[in-house]
């Protein structure tokens, strides 16, 4: 497959990490923000081609794990609302909110429904024209145009069953507060690759400006993940942070212009409830005044009971780099992907799934 | 007769009788099942091996088969995966009322072409009919006979340090076959199911060695769940190199749409085999000559390390810990 | 937010265009990306193209990375 094929390749990831090694002096510690990379990193075996100087940590980019369990709650019983289809990416399914899950809701007879697409959202709202169909918004700025979109398509193709849950969220205010709780030190950033082609590399700017911190955005492929590490070794030992693309095939400085103007024509910033760190001020998507006869937030009224977290689960300090899945108590013990406690455990790409489905083994070497 | 199946095909009258003749011993047609009593009788001895499958595939009807071949390709592996020579099936349908007869009549040419393949008879078998909505549409149960030849001990529990793992060919196939019918995934491409009897190509393996060791079909759960599985019956570990693996191009791809690992994807026509290190060559090669095993490889061996564990050394180098699969298999964003 | 795979543009139909990668085709809605030609690779996120790829980038990424490998070699 072209385009991944030659960023896997062998030879060139050993040159990297050899080179990786030698520049690194100093310890340092990254934080890889997107649980894509989370994933990536594990099943690639990352940890293991870059030296002992190198540290990483995951971070706050899963929409699934950052998706507050009161709003998931909301969403599970908008599933359970009469005439109403849940239309939502298969990331969410399992998720365990306070009390349920839209998995255990399917199968109480709620009619929930995995799409890969809004676009199929919106045909299940065409074909099922006496339903509600409410499609639960996440992702980041990657996603986030493309549930712009869904909107104006149904607004322009007259279709008047069609909701979404907005819980969309954006990238750089949570880096800041991350930052800014000084919880976690950090020398570095793996910037979302994907994120990056919506945004561009300007909004990251603060972040080697107001606290000093190297930041590389990352492709997905083994080679584009140790090419971003290798241009973040060389600023921190350099003591030169700035912020650098190391994944230019798909990331342009300005980003995508149209994807923005479509997400700007229909969202407003506001705040957003991150689970494990709190409201973050201007983190979240709202759907504007102009579309609100598509938010499912103004046309249904749902009071689910007060949220409540799982004892002992530590997704939040996961979440934020503050602990790693290991030094959870219940990882594994209790908490499985089976019987996940907490969404870390679930979702694909959270740390926790990915420690567990992508574990090292205990004697195996490290570059 | 009418073009759907009606509730009164079920109820064991008229209907039900002219269903049977003409819906079904077309296909079956056997000295014993046309005997049409109660229970069908057949003489063997020896070791016997007996399995039996429930179907509900969705949708009924996918590139490469369909719900007919798979049950019958399934149980027919089931009994070849502990070496047995397939002998005798059941065939039990549970029908939703109206189903349309024409597809009965297509499943019922799939099972009877399967069936001719594998060298089985269907001697025994029932219908019966539910409310419409009460079933998905048709739901099969399968279960199956046949004969162990003396000597021959293959069981999950066997796999011993140093055995070699062998995989007969690319994976992901049929469980990719069937996301791509899937409402809302919507992409095309021209890969089939690898839904297929291997029972001669296990025959031919056994054969060329008698210290076959393991023999498992890497269904649901993928190859992984099934390396896992012998780790844990068996008790030790296994290793096996992500490049040796065989994947379609395709197969590939579609994985990294949707975001799923090659390696959990569900396969109906391959089949994993622990065997003695000194035996591993020629039974490769013997695979090969197999229309079923032509792809086949060898792709990891069996340790005394990590017991119980299965480790995947990556195409970079790295090694990681390969776990069983987890929940279902599903499309993700992320 | 982060999955997204390079696919090929084989036919464009207005908004839409017919992709294929390895075999595998699917229409995607390419309405943030209306300066995709046919040839083109796009990055593929849930049924939309969301940035065009770079092929000289790409081909520049991978000459940094050879050398880079050489290097390590010599030692």
């Amino acid at each position: 497959m072209k385009y991944i094929d030659e960023y896997q390749d062998n030879k060139l990831a050993k040159g990297l990490a050899y080179k990786i090694a030698q520049r690194s002096t100093k310890t340092i510690r990254l934080m890889e923000f997107c649980g894509g990379h989370t994933h990536a990193i594990l099943r690639y075996g990352i940890r293991q081609l870059v030296p002992r100087t190198v540290e990483m940590r995951s971070g706050p980019g899963c929409p699934v794990c950052v998706t507050a369990t009161a709003d998931l709650d909301k969403a599970i019983a908008l599933a359970h609302l009469p005439d109403v289809i849940i239309t939502t990416f298969g990331d969410m399914i399992r998720v365990p909110g306070s009390y349920s899950s839209l998995q255990q809701s399917k199968a109480e007879g709620a009619d929930i429904r995995i799409v890969y697409s809004t676009i199929d959202a919106v045909e299940i709202a065409k074909t099922n024209p006496r339903k509600s169909v409410i499609f639960i918004g996440i992702g980041f700025e990657t996603t986030a145009p493309t549930i712009a979109a869904s909107i104006l398509k149904a607004q322009q193709e007259k279709i008047e069953n069609f909701f979404i849950l907005s819980l969309n969220k954006v990238t750089p205010p949570v880096m800041r507060a991350l930052l800014d709780s000084g919880e976690v030190k950090l020398d570095g950033i793996v910037c979302p690759g994907h994120v990056s082609v919506i945004i561009g590399s300007h909004p990251y700017e603060f972040i080697p400006r107001d606290y000093g911190v190297a930041c590389v955005i990352s492709g997905f492929e083994p080679l584009d993940i140790l090419l971003c590490i290798d241009k973040l070794v060389e600023q921190i030992e350099k003591g030169e942070p700035k912020v650098e693309i190391a994944y230019p095939r798909g990331v342009k400085p300005e980003g995508n212009r149209k994807a923005r103007q479509l997400m700007d024509d229909v969202f407003e910033i506001g705040q957003a409830n991150w689970r494990g760190i709190g409201i973050v001020p201007q983190s979240g998507l709202n759907i504007k005044g102009k579309y609100e006869r598509f938010d499912a937030d103004k046309a249904f009224s749902v009071s689910p009971k007060p949220p409540r977290e799982p004892k002992g689960c530590r997704c939040g300090d996961v979440i934020r780099g503050a602990a790693t899945p290991l030094e959870c108590k219940l990882f594994k013990k209790v908490c499985t992907p089976e019987r996940p406690v907490g969404p870390c455990m679930v979702s694909s790409e959270g740390a926790c799934a990915a420690y567990y489905q992508y574990g090292i083994p205990e004697n195996s070497q490290s570059f | 007769m009418d073009d759907s199946i009606l509730l009164a095909h079920g109820s064991g009258g008229k209907l039900s009788h002219e269903l049977v003749e003409k819906k079904f011993l077309p296909f079956l047609a056997n000295p014993a099942l046309n005997k049409l009593d109660d229970s069908a009788i057949f003489e063997a001895s020896g070791r016997l091996a007996f399995t039996t499958d429930g179907y509900v595939v969705n949708p009924i009807f996918f590139p490469g088969g369909d719900i007919g071949k798979l049950a019958v390709c399934g149980t027919v592996n089931d009994l070849a995966m502990n070496g047995a020579r397939p002998l005798y099936l059941s065939l039990s349908a549970i029908i939703e009322e109206g189903f349309l007869l024409i597809e009965l009549e297509r499943i019922m040419q799939s099972i009877k072409k399967a069936a001719e393949e594998a060298e089985v008879s269907i001697i025994a078998g029932d219908t019966k009919v539910v409310n419409r909505g009460q079933a998905d549409k048709l739901f099969i149960t399968t279960s199956g006979v046949g004969i162990i030849s003396p000597g021959v001990d293959i069981s999950g529990a066997n796999a011993r340090s140093g055995d070699k793992v062998v995989l007969s060919g690319t994976i992901g196939d049929h469980g990719i076959a069937i996301m791509s019918q899937r409402e809302g995934l919507r992409f095309s491409m021209t890969l089939e199911s690898d839904c297929a009897p291997l029972n001669k190509l296990v025959s031919q393996m056994l054969e060329v060695s008698s210290r076959i060791h393991c023999l498992r079909d890497p269904t649901r759960g993928g190859l992984a769940t099934t390396l896992n599985e012998f780790a844990r019956q068996s008790k030790v570990g296994i290793v096996v190199e992500e490049a040796e693996i065989p994947v379609k191009e395709e197969v590939k791809a579609a994985c990294e749409l949707l975001g799923l690992d090659p390696i959990y994807v569900a396969n109906e026509g391959k089949l994993v085999a622990v065997v003695d290190p000194a035996d591993a060559d020629k039974i490769l090669t013997r695979m090969r000559k197999n229309n079923y095993g032509r792809d086949a490889a060898i792709i990891g061996e069996v340790t005394k390390e990590h017991p119980g564990k299965v480790v995947m050394k990556t195409k970079l180098g790295p090694s990681r810990i390969v776990d069983m699969l987890s929940g279902e298999l599903l499309p993700r964003i992320c | 937010m982060c999955l997204a795979i390079p696919v090929r543009i084989v036919s464009i139909d207005g908004n839409e265009a017919e992709t294929e990668i390895a075999g595998v085709s699917r229409r995607v809605s390419i309405a943030f990306t209306p300066e995709a030609k046919v040839g083109d690779y796009v990055l593929l996120h849930t049924g939309y193209a969301i940035g065009v790829i770079d092929e000289a980038e790409a081909e520049e990424t991978l000459k940094l990375l050879e050398e880079i490998a050489s290097l390590s070699e010599v030692h």
